[in-house]
């Protein structure tokens, strides 16, 4: 059973390859994703985090949730040299972390009710766990960051989560702080890991490193890459066909 | 400047163990130091200098990456032959920030010999001790991207919500300078 729906302002689609399937199963977890993004979402004013940002909810006042998701950006901005920074301009956007949480937990609320073979997929990061009906590892593709219609590679993935951050804007003039260059010599980086959440936060901080990011994700035991180059060039990690 | 992070903090770690030698050559016997007395040396004088005070005591020069105290050869040999002064004994090193996390090191010292230095804090709890300990840049696979067969089960790509906030990291980290 599959089904697809918008959350978080974006496409998010629950596949359970299984015949026994409920699709009150598949609503509870975009149930979930809408109380998510009811609290971490910067574009609703009634949200916890943009009422934090007016400095109308103190720290002492968080949520326990929002006390989780900080303390996870503050660990993601420690393992990153810096490059996962959720302060913007003194406003706080944990966007680029809660994303993969939330599919994470979404596939955790389905293991719990005995799940074994789905995906759940928002905007492109997807937590895979089992195999498709075919009994296969799920066939995903990488979208081509030029072309969105186009799949540049096909990766097979049963138990691990994958995660794209790119961009199609021309930002040449904002450089990288720590190296002098343009921050946007990538297209789009792709991290497959252990979970969606892990590859999610890797990826955003790996996509702001520039063309070191795939190094990053190199030395990150248990992760591969592809890094797609504003030339239109790929580079991948040394494990990465693994995964082909 | 993770090539610096490793040679600063070897050499902190190689300071920390000669300074114990100093210290107890002319101490009483049995001389521990404490918490706040090691000579562990900036660990990234560029990006974090506030993040490094330097003891008193340390023989190490401030905002140096050459924190070895000038008197001691550096080298494993020389190590090895001063090896047998040391009095026995635990010997913790002061917290450290090494920029991905704390580092804390405890020397143990049995028979004049050191027989373990111990991590008390490292930061281990993930990949990123891996990626600390892997110097290498590789050079890696590159090809072409080309259009492939579109038979998948899901795609995987950049949203328009990430692309936002990628724009604003990206702004973000222009004024981090």
């Amino acid at each position: 059973m599959k089904k697809t729906t918008t959350v978080m302002g974006m496409p998010s689609t629950i596949n359970l390859a299984q015949g026994n399937a409920k699709e009150e199963d598949i609503n509870e977890v975009f149930s979930y994703f809408h109380y998510i993004d009811n609290k971490f979402s910067t574009y609703k004013k009634d949200s916890e985090i943009s009422r934090i940002n007016r400095r109308e909810i103190r720290k002492e006042e968080w949520s326990r949730e929002m006390e989780k998701i900080m303390s996870l950006c503050e660990k993601t901005k420690k393992e990153t040299e810096g490059y996962f920074d959720i302060n913007i301009k003194g406003l706080m956007d944990p966007s680029g972390l809660v994303k993969g949480y939330a599919i994470l937990e979404g596939a955790k609320i389905l293991r719990k009710r005995g799940y074994k073979n789905f995906f759940v997929e928002i905007a492109g990061d997807i937590q895979a766990d089992g195999f498709s009906k075919k009994g296969e590892k799920w066939k995903i593709g990488i979208q081509n960051p030029f072309d969105s219609r186009q799949v540049i590679k096909i990766v097979q993935l049963s138990n691990m989560g994958i995660a794209t951050s790119g961009t199609y804007i021309r930002a040449g003039h904002i450089n990288n702080p720590k190296s002098g260059k343009p921050a946007d010599e990538i297209a789009a980086i792709t991290v497959i890991g252990p979970d969606v959440y892990e590859a999610d936060r890797f990826a955003t901080a790996a996509f702001a490193m520039g063309e070191k990011g795939i190094n990053f994700i190199e030395n990150l035991n248990g992760f591969e890459g592809y890094m797609v180059k504003k030339n239109k060039k790929a580079v991948m990690t040394r494990g990465f066909h693994n995964y082909l | 400047m993770r090539k610096y992070f490793q040679i600063s903090f070897f050499l902190g770690l190689f300071g920390l163990l000669v300074f114990v030698r100093q210290s107890l050559g002319f101490g009483d016997s049995h001389r521990v130091i404490g918490p706040v007395a090691t000579p562990l040396s900036p660990v990234n004088p560029s990006s974090n200098p506030q993040a490094t005070p330097v003891p008193s005591q340390a023989p190490s020069s401030s905002g140096s990456t050459a924190a070895t105290p000038s008197p001691v050869p550096v080298g494993p040999q020389m190590m090895q032959k001063r090896m047998g002064q040391y009095k026995d004994g635990t010997y913790t090193g002061s917290v450290q920030d090494a920029f991905y996390g704390n580092i804390q090191v405890q020397a143990v010292v049995s028979g004049g010999r050191i027989t373990a230095v111990n991590f008390l804090q490292y930061p281990n709890d993930n990949g990123t001790s891996q990626y600390i300990n892997s110097q290498a840049d590789p050079m890696l696979a590159q090809e072409a991207i080309q259009a492939q067969n579109a038979n998948v089960d899901i795609i995987s790509g950049a949203s328009d919500s990430s692309m936002a906030f990628q724009a604003s990291l990206t702004d973000a980290l222009s004024q981090a300078k």
